[in-house]
């Protein structure tokens, strides 16, 4: 068994405390369908952290996965309008949008060298603006239900869980995929380019086109969770709004270091089924959902202040333990900075 | 690693500090009252235009049954001679805005309504978009174009007031429907019967179709708002009156999927939920997944006149009740307009008959070819260019 990646063991106790939590908290989690449930509702979620995750660790940031999300279901239900033989190209096209949204945001972040915070940001206005400007605020048309049963729907009358939901299988291919990527050379290269660009770039890495790539995979993240989104709840103008902030909590959450170069994505996307949990928990507890905004800032900032908290503290150690080894002799140089 | 546990303390403290905080939450409506405690009313609580609009609901209205739209419930008419011109005449509109269906639906059957007059050779329309002060400005632009009448649907009431005086002034007859204006000024101001009405309608249903004691879930889509707030107030009375248990109060902003979610954890905290009461029927729908989803019968619901919602309350027998704010209010400006023009009498406040519907006319409205979120009470079937223009 592999060690887990440092930064990572804090979200996956707190995630088991919290499911543990739930089966106390409510009637709904002492069968295991509760807990099928809560991943299909965090599934869309947990795959928007996988595609930020990738952003995340290379060095950027990707603000305009909300926004995306709103405007490939909008165009979804503009583009089917009820007709079942239409289900097909259109989530194919909805993925090509999204892989070129990302491809722009990843291009002007790269080659033009404007900051991806800024890049992503425009990115999210112009989505949203053009999405009030095709629909005037009202998306029009209908998405059909061939399209809407991969956030609905799933396998039924499976043995001990029921129903098996078809977006927890998309989840858990796209997870293993992702995580089985990450141990391979070229996963090692992306971790490396929001570590320390600059060797990665010496030793003839190509880190315009690894950064860039990490904004397609974070659009295609997106217009998946648009098509489970759409499916769960049916056509709306608002479905993505702020999921941009979430994504980047859940990030955050599961130990991932802003700025890039450590962090693992099985750990973003665990941080995103905490967060579904802990809503889940506190809404059994009768804690109103306005608060839910208050939860995610007081967990971004805690979580960074923990992760800043504890790469000071394991510089210090590793300072003085290299001090006491140089032992006589001056100080031992500042090495260990990379993290 | 002592960090770690640092980390996981901290964030049980979290859970627990954010629990012990639960009790003084106001929008917590304490499912543990069995009451139901609701809240209080709101600052647009008029108790009076309460009783009065409760009363319209079984007023016998004037003018022709088959043509709501040119209704009139207890009309108090006024004279409009000085206004008489001869035609052609070009018809201005400062129109808050078209972001909703409700609002798309309303300015189809409008546009169509004009097209129906050769009288009227130019229907200037100047689109808000949702703003006061592009509106002001609009509004202050018709007033200098030489328009016949001008025709207002405030996007608020007190702000747009003074432009609409503004309009008066200039001589041309102003006609305000839908929201109002706090002056007298427009020459009539055209509306349904109103919102507590719709939300009574709702409130009553339930009362009449939930077992004593069962739970209901109110889903309304923000607060602030007087033509919403008019709709809560007028069921919350009738809810606090009655031994059903209104268990939460929640504000969806219209959105399906928040719509959707809400239902699912009142489902899943509540066990059961008997009851939904909405002051809008947009996301009905969602609503209504949110119980199939669940694997549970969908209860007595309330929704409004979108097709999507009748397909479904049709397809699956549910019990439920569309009270509505017709769209058909949209085509009585222009009518009112061209009578003003002509020298013929309007109601100073045109009050429109505002209809329900009900499982026993429910096939009347039923119409799987328009869009999911076209409004059936539109009055717009018998239109020329119905049904494409609403597609």
């Amino acid at each position: 068994m592999k060690r887990l990646a440092p930064g990572t063991l804090p979200v996956f106790a707190v995630l088991a405390i919290l499911l543990v939590a739930l089966a106390f908290a409510g009637p709904a989690y002492e069968h295991p369908q509760g807990y099928i449930a809560l991943l299909k509702r965090a599934a869309p979620l947990m795959i928007l952290a996988l595609g930020q995750y990738f952003v995340i660790v290379t060095g950027g940031f990707d603000l305009s996965v909300g926004s995306l999300v709103t405007a490939e279901v909008v165009i979804a239900a503009r583009l089917l309008d009820g007709n079942e033989d239409r289900t097909w190209p259109v989530l194919l096209l909805l993925i090509g949008f999204g892989a070129l949204v990302g491809l722009v945001n990843g291009l002007i972040s790269t080659v033009l060298e404007v900051p991806s915070f800024i890049t992503t940001l425009g990115m999210l206005l112009i989505l949203e603006g053009a999405v009030f400007l095709w629909t005037d605020g009202a998306p029009r048309g209908a998405l059909t239900e061939s399209f809407r049963q991969w956030g609905r729907m799933g396998f039924e009358d499976v043995p001990w869980i029921g129903q098996l939901p078809y977006s927890v299988l998309i989840l858990l291919a796209l997870g293993t995929a992702a995580a089985l990527f990450m141990r391979t050379g070229m996963g090692r290269l992306v971790l490396a380019v929001g570590d320390n660009d600059t060797s990665v770039r010496l030793a003839g890495g190509r880190v315009r086109t690894i950064r860039t790539l990490a904004f397609v995979v974070s659009g295609i993240s997106a217009a998946v969770a648009a098509i489970l989104l759409g499916g769960f709840s049916g056509v709306s103008a608002q479905v993505g709004g702020g999921l941009e902030f979430e994504a980047i909590t859940a990030v955050v959450l599961g130990g991932v270091a802003l700025g890039g170069g450590r962090g693992s994505v099985v750990a973003a996307m665990a941080g995103a089924l905490t967060l579904k949990a802990l809503f889940s928990l506190l809404n059994l507890l009768g804690i109103s959902g306005a608060l839910e905004s208050t939860v995610q800032g007081v967990i971004i900032v805690a979580a960074v202040a923990y992760a800043a908290a504890d790469t000071g503290w394991r510089d210090r150690v590793l300072r003085s333990k290299a001090r006491s080894t140089a032992q006589p002799g001056p100080p031992a140089p500042d090495v260990v900075t990379t993290s | 690693m002592k960090r770690t546990w640092q980390v996981v303390t901290a964030a049980t403290a979290l859970v627990l500090a954010a629990t012990a905080c639960s009790s003084d939450n106001p929008s917590d409506t304490g499912s543990d009252d069995d009451s139901g405690d609701t809240g209080s009313h709101s600052d647009f609580y008029d108790k009076a235009e309460l009783d009065r609009q409760l009363g319209f609901r079984t007023a016998t209205a004037e003018g022709p049954a088959d043509q709501p739209w040119e209704q009139m419930l207890s009309p108090e008419m006024v004279d409009t001679a000085k206004f008489k011109k001869e035609g052609p005449y070009k018809l201005c509109f400062s129109n808050a805005a078209v972001n909703n269906p409700w609002r798309q639906v309303g300015f189809k059957t409008m546009q169509a309504e004009v097209d129906l007059h050769d009288e009227i050779s130019d229907f200037k329309v100047l689109d808000a978009e949702g703003e006061d002060d592009k509106q002001i400005s609009d509004i202050q632009s018709l007033a200098s174009e030489n328009c016949s009448a001008i025709i207002v649907s405030p996007n608020t009431t007190s702000t747009l007031t003074p432009a609409v005086d503004g309009a008066c002034k200039t001589g041309v007859p102003v006609i305000v429907f839908d929201r109002g204006v706090t002056t007298d000024c427009p020459v009539t101001f055209i509306h349904p019967i109103g919102g507590y009405a719709f939300g009574a309608d709702g409130a009553e249903f339930l009362v009449d179709e939930v077992d004593g004691g069962g739970k209901v879930l109110a889903l309304r889509i923000l607060p602030g708002v007087d033509v919403l707030e008019t709709r809560w107030s007028a069921a919350k009375d009738i809810f606090d009156d009655s031994d059903l248990d209104v268990v939460g109060v929640e504000f969806t902003d219209g959105d399906a999927a928040k719509t959707k979610t809400i239902v699912d954890d009142y489902i899943q905290r509540e066990g059961q939920i008997d009851g939904i009461w909405m002051d809008a029927g947009a996301t009905a729908v969602a609503a209504i997944e949110a119980f199939e989803d669940a694997g549970v019968d969908v209860p007595p619901i309330v929704g409004e006149d979108q097709q999507d919602f009748l397909t479904k309350w049709q397809e699956d027998g549910l019990t439920a009740i569309s009270p509505t704010y017709p769209t058909y209010q949209w085509r009585t400006p222009v009518i009112a307009a061209l009578r003003i023009l002509n020298g013929e009498q309007v109601p100073k406040e045109w009050v429109l008959p505002q209809p329900t519907i009900t499982s026993d006319n429910l096939g009347e409205y039923v119409n799987t070819d328009m869009p999911p979120l076209h409004y059936a009470m539109c009055g717009c079937e018998e239109l020329p260019e119905y049904p494409d223009a609403w597609k």
